[in-house]
């Protein structure tokens, strides 16, 4: 079999190429995975950080339920955006569906629930150090959110890092919200299914190394900053 | 240290409005388990007050319940009047993954200081804390005496007319140590009265007007220092003094 | 340190939405939910083009399958289709959801199988034959199992070959055509396929072209029109272009010029008007 031999070979050419058709799918990608993570985190870390901070009923619940989201299937999640920005759904007359907007909205809704809850987690351990200091200063429960937030900026950057490697990862949400559109919705994971089904294996492979080598410089670049700032600042 | 910025006579006047601090029939349970036994007490005036005891007695309990930090099973803690402004230091100083200089101006901006204010007035806290070569450093990588300096210097910018110390130096080496009790004792120049605990005598000696003992979760005794120190009202206060008083 | 952070996350935001909502400014272009086999035989890498330069409308293919393609469009999430599935497509045309069908096209299926053919159906006469070989030596075949245009296609004909499939030998897969393909390449498994996909599946390993040329494997492609009283946000007057272009002369020259490997995949049979 030449096919393993020849990923790496095909993964070269592509990168060395600067395949404008490649660049278009790689921009999108990290476009709409990157929006994404930006929209799910603005809303995940202060819903995270207000369920660590807020005792209320139903909050159990809620917390399970974001634990168990995390394991949603992103076929379903994909289905689900789907349903609702479909002409004959109840978000149809926006004219989402198969735009990058629907894949961003598709992935937000995959990666909210991992963000939220990991920022729960971290924020209800650094409100436990912190609790009596914040309430002797007078800290509202309001305030604190954004206060423990920058706080524990050092471990929401691996939380946020999670969230984004699920959302380029994933291929069945964006496959069916996106429709694998060549040139307006085609993104590496889709690209990589499609040229899998074409029997070109080495190309998808090849993609696919590629994809892995932009999730390595996200994650590398991230934690570069992290760490910087980390030792800068204890 | 000692150049004050207001004079103590002034801040002396202003220290009788603060409100007293009255325990009613006080106690603290948990699981069955009784940590405080009904308590009564009335914390007033611009008095230092050391709370004593040996470990487990119900030092830190009694300040977190007059702090509002915990509320009590039973009983009321309350202020005859206006609440007072409060700060508190802890035995090990919380402060926030920040600079030191930030750690201040954040707790300036919670107290509503304009934002034009808090750099200058941060500085100046950390100048009177000797803490002026430190502005820039991260505050979770400072020694245990600076970090203990700074938690005194953003209570001091909250300017508090009551400070609450929970063993605030059990942790210290004798030149940090000597660093917060002079704090405090510039605190109290300052009209703020001091409620804090500790379980070093030589300590209170140095520092108490009037003294707390605490056995058992219960209130032994609420003696003006000197009278404690010369002669100790109960046995237990006399058997502590001997250092016998054991948990 | 806070500030900078901030003002650069809201650049970078603004930055993506403006690019994002860039890939949606040109409103000059229809959705067309189309089959596997006319996507990834690059037919419509050929055509489009040819039509965009024609009349300057872009068009975006969803390609998925034939049944999912109807369903799309029963929703009104496309603007015009072109599948592979006649009966389905006159059906759709009877319930009122497509206002106009027409054959646009015709390829036709073909057996695959391993070079070494257990079942012998190289020998076969029609395939209906070739199928009953098939199952009567219970060799291995996989199904697309998807409800596509070619899965409709061969559960007719297993229909007609009197056969019912079922057995261990009878793998559904529930795959589009490629997935198929590969499948049946690693496991020495009969399959049916339309001959655009596997002229340019690259896969093949020991997979090889067994049986054709039989009426029963005509394979017939309609394009078809949604009706505006049923959806009448969708493009219509863009979608009008395109079906014509599609049975007109030139685009009918089109169909008939693209080649892969020098062979002709898809054959236009337009009736004019």
């Amino acid at each position: 079999m030449p096919t393993d031999a020849n990923a790496f070979q095909t993964a070269l050419a592509l990168i060395l190429g600067m395949d404008p058709v490649l660049l278009g799918i790689v921009a999108l990608s990290l476009q709409v995975s990157l929006t994404a993570v930006l929209v799910a985190a603005l809303l995940a870390l202060p819903l995270g950080a207000a369920l660590a901070l807020w005792r209320f009923p139903g909050r159990g619940a809620i917390i399970v339920a974001l634990n168990a989201l995390m394991g949603l299937p992103p076929v379903v999640a994909g289905l689900t955006v789907y349903l609702l920005l479909s002409r004959a759904g109840p978000l149809g007359q926006f004219g989402l569906l198969f735009t990058p907007t629907a894949m961003v909205i598709a992935q937000v809704i995959l990666i909210l629930p991992i963000i939220a809850a990991l920022t729960r987690q971290q924020i209800e351990e650094l409100h436990g150090e912190y609790r009596d200091q914040l309430q002797s200063l007078g800290v509202s429960r309001p305030r604190m959110i954004p206060t423990l937030l920058w706080d524990a900026r050092f471990s929401l950057l691996t939380v946020i890092l999670a969230g984004f490697g699920r959302a380029s990862a994933e291929v069945g949400a964006v496959m069916i919200v996106g429709g694998n559109i060549d040139g307006v919705t085609r993104v590496m994971t889709t690209a990589i299914v499609l040229e899998t089904s074409k029997g070109n294996l080495p190309l998808a492979l090849g993609l696919g190394l590629v994809l892995l080598g932009l999730v390595l410089l996200v994650n590398a670049a991230a934690h570069l900053v992290g760490e910087t700032a980390r030792r800068r600042l204890g | 240290m000692n150049d004050m910025l207001h004079p103590a006579t002034a801040a002396m006047t202003a220290a009788d409005d603060i409100a007293p601090l009255t325990f009613e029939a006080v106690s603290v349970t948990l699981r069955d388990q009784v940590l405080l036994h009904p308590l009564t007490l009335t914390l007033d005036g611009c008095h230092r007050t050391l709370v004593m005891g040996p470990n487990g007695a119900g030092k830190s309990l009694l300040l977190r319940l007059a702090h509002g930090l915990l509320a009590p099973s039973a009983g009321r803690v309350h202020w005859e009047g206006t609440t007072p402004r409060q700060a508190m230091a802890f035995q090990r100083p919380v402060l926030l993954r920040r600079t030191a200089l930030d750690n201040l101006t954040y707790a300036l901006a919670v107290t509503g200081t304009p934002r034009g204010e808090r750099r200058e007035r941060g500085r100046e806290a950390l100048a009177r804390f000797g803490l002026a070569a430190l502005e820039k450093r991260p505050a979770r990588v400072l020694s245990g005496g600076e970090q203990q300096r700074l938690a005194l210097a953003r209570a001091w910018l909250t300017r508090p007319n009551v400070l609450f110390l929970d063993e605030p130096t059990s942790a210290l080496d004798p030149a940090a140590i000597r660093a917060v009790e002079d704090a405090v004792l510039d605190f109290h120049r300052r009209g703020t009265r001091i409620v804090m605990t500790t379980h070093d005598l030589n300590q209170a000696r140095r520092l108490a007007d009037e003294v707390v003992l605490l056995y058992g979760g219960k209130l032994i005794e609420h003696t003006p220092a000197d009278r404690f120190f010369a002669e100790p009202r109960t046995p237990e206060g006399r058997a502590f003094l001997r250092g016998e008083l054991v948990w | 340190m806070k500030r900078p952070l901030a003002l650069a996350s809201l650049a970078f935001v603004t930055l993506a939405l403006a690019g994002i909502g860039q890939a949606r400014a040109s409103d000059h272009f229809i959705v067309l939910a189309s089959t596997t086999s006319t996507e990834q035989s690059g037919l419509f890498g050929h055509l489009l083009p040819a039509f965009t330069e024609a009349s300057g409308i872009r068009v975006r293919v969803v390609a998925v399958g034939t049944g999912q393609a109807f369903e799309i469009a029963r929703r009104g999430d496309a603007d015009s289709l072109l599948v592979h599935d006649t009966s389905g497509e006159q059906r759709l045309v009877a319930e009122g959801f497509a206002a106009e069908r027409a054959d646009v096209m015709a390829n036709d299926f073909v057996i695959i199988g391993p070079g070494h053919d257990p079942a012998g159906i190289a020998k076969a006469e029609t395939v209906a034959d070739a199928l009953a070989r098939i199952a009567e030596t219970a060799s291995a075949f996989t199904s697309r199992g998807d409800d596509s245009g070619t899965h409709r296609a061969e559960q007719r004909l297993w229909e007609a070959a009197g056969v019912e499939p079922a057995g261990a030998w009878y793998r559904e897969l529930g795959s589009g055509m490629g997935q198929t393909l590969n499948t049946a390449a690693a496991m020495d498994a009969y399959v049916m396929s339309d001959r655009a996909t596997w002229l340019v599946f690259e896969n093949p390993r020991d997979l090889t072209l067994l049986f054709e040329d039989d009426e029963a494997l005509f394979n017939q492609y309609g394009s078809l029109l949604i009706d505006p009283l049923r959806h009448p946000h969708l493009k219509h007057d863009l979608a009008m272009q395109w079906h014509r272009w599609l049975l007109s002369e030139a685009g009918q020259q089109a169909i008939a010029d693209f080649e892969v490997q020098g062979q002709q995949l898809f054959f236009p049979n337009a009736r004019p008007d």
